[in-house]
Formats: structure tokens, sequence, C-alpha cells
């Protein structure tokens, strides 16, 4: 078996991960691949590294030791912004947007081009653009609030608004940290209807508590327990595995 | 949508038009020349604020510092000034002649290097950009690419605001020490004291404030400015969808520097002098509450802000110079606590929506206040 093949066949490939904060290994020699096209759910207790896993793979914090490859290319020492160059976008678990801009504004900023400081001092706001934000807007369900100002949205609506703003960076891989916490029911099903719609192009990694809402989009699920694989396959398999009956969903 | 496209928005337009007639017309008109120069310092400063509405208002980098580079920008006109008032010719009563006085009398026997260039006023109008815009891109790339913000920025600029002054007192032979750089006569063979200098020395400096506000004005309205409003609200998420914020931060930090320096510049021309009084902490500070006053988000309530503080300087310091640091102080708390947005935010809140109407039109002021952007100027309650 050739390595090199084996690394073009998965989108994301996490090979022995350990990040330790003063001894401490929150993420303690993990493994996992993403496929292209896929929606990989990572659960598990709080405290588990789940958090930690997105910040490494964002570039938020630095690994100790282990690889992060995507599409080939070695994550672990590349800057934040690189990262999202390469083509990975990061949703936080608190809604991350700008209260004092405007929607619009909000999606034009992760609109990819000007990124540089000279390029957004030029940057022109052109039928592209207006077009690109638009259409996203209509699939985040806030195309009638484009030039409401951020901090008036509902706090599902700024879960959407900042998913919207990693659609609009057009990566390849989306990375959500808690998308449906603190979502009404309705805002749940709207949310997963456009998790479905989003990875008939992205490969999604989710971190998420709600059971159900698990199932309902989970391709494949890892759990995570005190940094390292508890269980990894399909809900079905990992729900009735006896570990994590103990760990996790037994509560 | 359209807004966006234009430079200054209708209201906008009109500040701009009442702070011309104001500055061009009213001011002139209505003041003695000595008065006049008097709001000629105070508008130097109007620079500084301005560079701090963008840096610090629009990107939440609180600066200290901004004295540092106000100094520069006057240090290297007061270099080009001091030499030309030092000809052979001028100084042949000194024991070296043709170097500045203050250089003679502490021993030293012929210029310093750094002062040569400074015989060239190309060289030196190059310099008022350049030498703040470096030592700002140094302390910026130093501090942001590590991350350092917020507080511990605000104290190493004020650190080095210091270590400024401390530098320039001790070093009398090359800076003029503690009385700074002063005597200085003519730029290129005009005399610069005079009233009628005085009076034309206004208006360029009116016009480089315009020059100023456009220049401010074009940052703001561009996807740059609101990047930094973007990183003033979540650092985080800026630099997670693709942008390094360090660049961003150094940009805005060395453009207060540059707008500052232009100041300090026009300062020494207006003032005939410039002294380390005008680099360290206090006047740093000073800068930083007339920037809160007129309000941190606005440029031009940065100017009216700047020239109001300065009024009350000038009256109140004269009564009660014991009292005005105080006075000063409690009226940057009260700023803070009671009305952060400043005079341009109690402007907006009180006083525009009763004046709209009247100007624009009922209707097309109701389109207005419902079609609002809150970047654009109308930002952060």
């Amino acid at each position: 078996m050739v390595i090199g093949d084996v690394q073009k066949d998965f989108l994301l490939a996490v090979e022995g991960l350990t990040v330790s904060f003063d001894g401490f290994k929150a993420v303690n020699d993990l493994s996992f691949y993403v496929d292209e096209n896929e929606i990989r759910v990572i659960i598990g207790p709080n405290g588990a590294g789940k958090t930690t896993v997105l910040d490494l793979i964002c570039g938020k914090t630095e690994a100790t030791s282990g690889s992060i490859k995507f599409r080939g290319q070695e994550l672990t020492h590349m800057t934040p912004n690189q990262i999202v160059l390469a083509g990975v976008g990061r949703k936080f678990q608190t809604p991350s947007i700008y209260d004092d801009l405007t929607v619009f504004e909000n999606l034009e900023i992760s609109y990819p081009r000007g990124r540089t400081v000279f390029g957004a001092l030029t940057f022109k706001r052109d039928a592209a653009v207006r077009e690109r934000v638009e259409a996203v807007a209509e699939t985040i369900f806030l195309k009638d609030r484009l030039h409401t100002s951020a901090e008036l949205l509902s706090h599902g609506q700024k879960q959407w608004l900042e998913i919207g703003m990693l659609l609009i960076q057009e990566p390849a891989l989306l990375m959500l940290d808690e998308p449906v916490a603190g979502m009404s029911v309705s805002e749940r099903v709207k949310t997963a209807e456009l998790l479905h719609g989003i990875i008939k192009n992205h490969s999604v990694l989710v971190i998420e508590h709600d059971m159900k809402f698990v199932e309902d989009i989970a391709h494949k699920v890892i759990v995570l327990h005190q940094g390292r694989i508890l269980s990894e396959g399909k809900m079905d398999k990992v729900k009735n595995d006896p570990k994590v009956i103990e760990v996790y969903l037994g509560h | 949508m359209n807004e966006n496209a234009r430079l200054f928005d209708r209201s906008e337009l009109m500040a701009l038009a009442a702070l011309a007639l104001l500055l061009l017309v009213i001011l002139p008109l209505g003041l003695d020349v000595f008065r006049l120069n008097l709001v000629a310092k105070y508008l130097t400063y109007a620079f500084v604020a301005i560079g701090l509405v963008l840096c610090w208002g629009c990107g939440g980098i609180l600066s200290l510092g901004q004295g540092v580079f106000f100094g520069l920008g006057g240090y290297c006109m007061a270099m080009f000034l001091k030499l030309e008032a030092s000809s052979v010719a001028n100084t042949k009563i000194q024991s070296t002649p043709g170097i500045p006085d203050f250089m003679d009398w502490n021993q030293l026997t012929q210029l310093p290097f750094f002062w040569q260039p400074f015989h060239s006023l190309t060289f030196t109008i190059v310099a008022i950009f350049a030498v703040p815009a470096i030592f700002a891109f140094i302390v910026g790339a130093a501090l942001f690419k590590r991350q350092v913000g917020g507080v511990y920025f605000a104290i190493i600029t004020q650190a080095i605001a210091a270590i400024l002054t401390i530098l320039i007192v001790g070093q009398q032979g090359y800076t003029g020490g503690i009385n700074g750089i002063t005597d200085l006569r003519t730029l290129k063979g005009w005399d610069i004291r005079t009233d009628q200098a005085k009076f034309i020395l206004y208006f360029v400096e009116v016009a480089f404030l315009f020059a100023t506000v456009v220049a401010a004005q074009f940052v703001r309205r561009s996807k740059l400015g609101r990047i930094l409003v973007a990183m003033r609200e979540k650092e985080d998420r800026v630099r997670f969808s693709g942008y390094s914020v360090a660049n961003f931060k150094i940009f805005a930090f060395c453009i207060a520097a540059v707008f500052a320096a232009v100041g300090g510049a026009l300062f020494t021309l207006e003032v005939g002098f410039m002294s380390p009084s005008f680099v360290g902490i206090v006047p740093s500070i000073e800068m930083v509450i007339y920037t809160a006053v007129g309000g941190r988000l606005s440029i031009f309530g940065a100017i009216y802000g700047t020239l109001i503080v300065n009024f009350a300087k000038t009256s109140f310091s004269e009564s009660f110079p014991q009292l005005w640091l105080f006075g000063l102080g409690a009226l940057f708390i009260a700023v803070v606590l009671a009305f952060p947005n400043g005079l341009a935010g109690l402007w907006r809140d009180y006083v525009q929506p009763r004046l709209d109407p009247l100007l624009l039109g009922r209707s097309a002021a109701a389109a207005k206040w419902a079609g609002r952007s809150v970047a654009d100027g109308a930002a952060a309650e």
C-alpha cells in the first residue's frame, strides 16, 4: 500500500494528533479520516476535547505532536489565514458575528476576495459580490434581513449567519461547533435541512450534543472521551456500544 | 446600497460643508490673528484625533502614545527649520558657526550625521510621513504579530512615549533637550513669524485637514474600514475568515501615526517650536480624550471635540490652573460612563433626528432612518 495514495483519498487525515497543556493531554494520539462530501459528527461528554480538535485543525491551538493533512497539505505549521485559504472554514460555539455590521456586510467580509490590506482598501462591491451575498442569504433564510444590523437577529439567525459566512468563503471542509445549540425546535429542523443542502458540495465536521439532530445528519460518528476515540462508526453501532452508553449516552 | 458607492453620504456632506464654513469663513473673519493662530494650534491635534478615530474608534486599538508620532513629525519639521535658521551668517558668534545654537552650547563641533539630510526640504517632507510610518510599523509588527493587544498594547505605547521623552530630554546636544527646538524663523526664506504668514499657514493647515478627512473617510468607507470594525467586535472571527489580523492592525496604527505626524509638522510651523512636552504621556492621553469627547466613531466629532476641549483648556487653565487637570479627568470619566459615543453620539441621537426633516424633507428622512447601516457612523450603542 502506498501511503501517498491513502492521503489523496481522504479530504482530511488526522494522525496521532496530541496536544498537551502543562502535561494535561486534552487530545491524545487521535487519528481519524474524513471523506469528500461526508458529514462527520464528533460527540462526547464535556471536556472530552471536541472543541480542542477543531481548534487544532483551524490553527487556533498548536499541536504538540501528530499531523493534520488536508488534501495532502500539512496544516499543523500553517497560520490560521493560510488554513482558511487552503479551504477549511470554522464556526465557533457561540455565534461569532459582527454585531455592528449589517447582515450584508457580515457576509461580504467573508467573501473570498480582497483579503490583504490593500485588497481590502480597493475592494469594490460589484454585481458578483452582491449576487453571491444574496444567494447565500437566501440559503440561510436571511434574504429579507440583509440590511438589518446583525445585533438585532435572533440567536438562531445569528447561528445561520455564521454558517452563511462560512459558505460564502467556499471552503471544502466546514467545521461547525454546536450549530443548533440554543435553537428552537423549528429552527433545528431548518438547520438540518440547511446542512443537508450544504453537504452536496462540502464535507462537514460537526460537534453536537443534540442526539436527535446527530442521528438526523450524521454519516459517521466519533465518540470522544478524555481526548481519545472511544468509539467510531455509524450512529446505530455507536449508540449500542456499551462503552459509549456508560460514559456518555447513559446520562 | 448606492450610498456605499459614494465617499460621503448626504448628511456627511452637510457636516463637511458646515465644517468648511466654520473653518474657512466664520473663524478667519471673526477672530484676530492671535486667536486664529490659537485655533490653528488646536487643529493640529485634530489630525491626531482623526487618526485615533480609525485606530481606536473603528479598530479598537487604543494607543496612549500618539504624542510620539506627533513629536516625530514635529521634530522632523523643526530640524529643517532650525538648520535654515542656523546659517553661518546667523550664528557667527558661536564657537562653531553654522550648527544649531543648542549644539554649540553643548560643545558639539559638527552637525550630527542624522541632522545632515534635513538640509533638504524634500527629504524633510518625505521624512514627516516615512519616519512615523516606519516606527509605527516596527512597533505594530513586533506587538500585533505576537497577538499583543488591548490594555497591554496601550501600556506599551505609553511606555514608548515615556522612553522617547526621556531620550529627547537626555540627549540635549542632539535634540535641544527639555527646551526643544526653538527660535525657528523662516521656511525657504519666508518668515513664518509674521501675522500674514500665520494667516496663510492657517489656510494651508485647513487644506491638509480636509485632505486628511477625505483620506480617513476613504479608509472607513472601504471594506478595510468594515474589517476594522469587525476586528474590534470579534477578532477571532476575522482571523478565521482568512485575514491576517495583525496586518490590518499594523495598517490602522501606521495610518494613525502618519496623520499624527502631519499634525505635528504643522504644529511646528504654526507655533514656531517643538519640544518634548508634546511627546510624553500626558499629551498623548489628552489626545485620546479629545477623540473620546468628540466621539470616537466620528471623524467630524473628533475635530469638534479637539476644538472644544482645547478652548475649555485655554479658558479654564487661565482662571484655575490647578483645577484644569482634574476637570479634564472628570470630563473623560463622564464621557466614558455617560455618553460613550461623545458629542457625535449626542448629536446623532438628539439633534439629527430633529434636523433631518427640516433639511431633507420628511419622507427622505424617514427612508434614511429606516435603511440606516449601523456601521456607517450610527454604530455601537
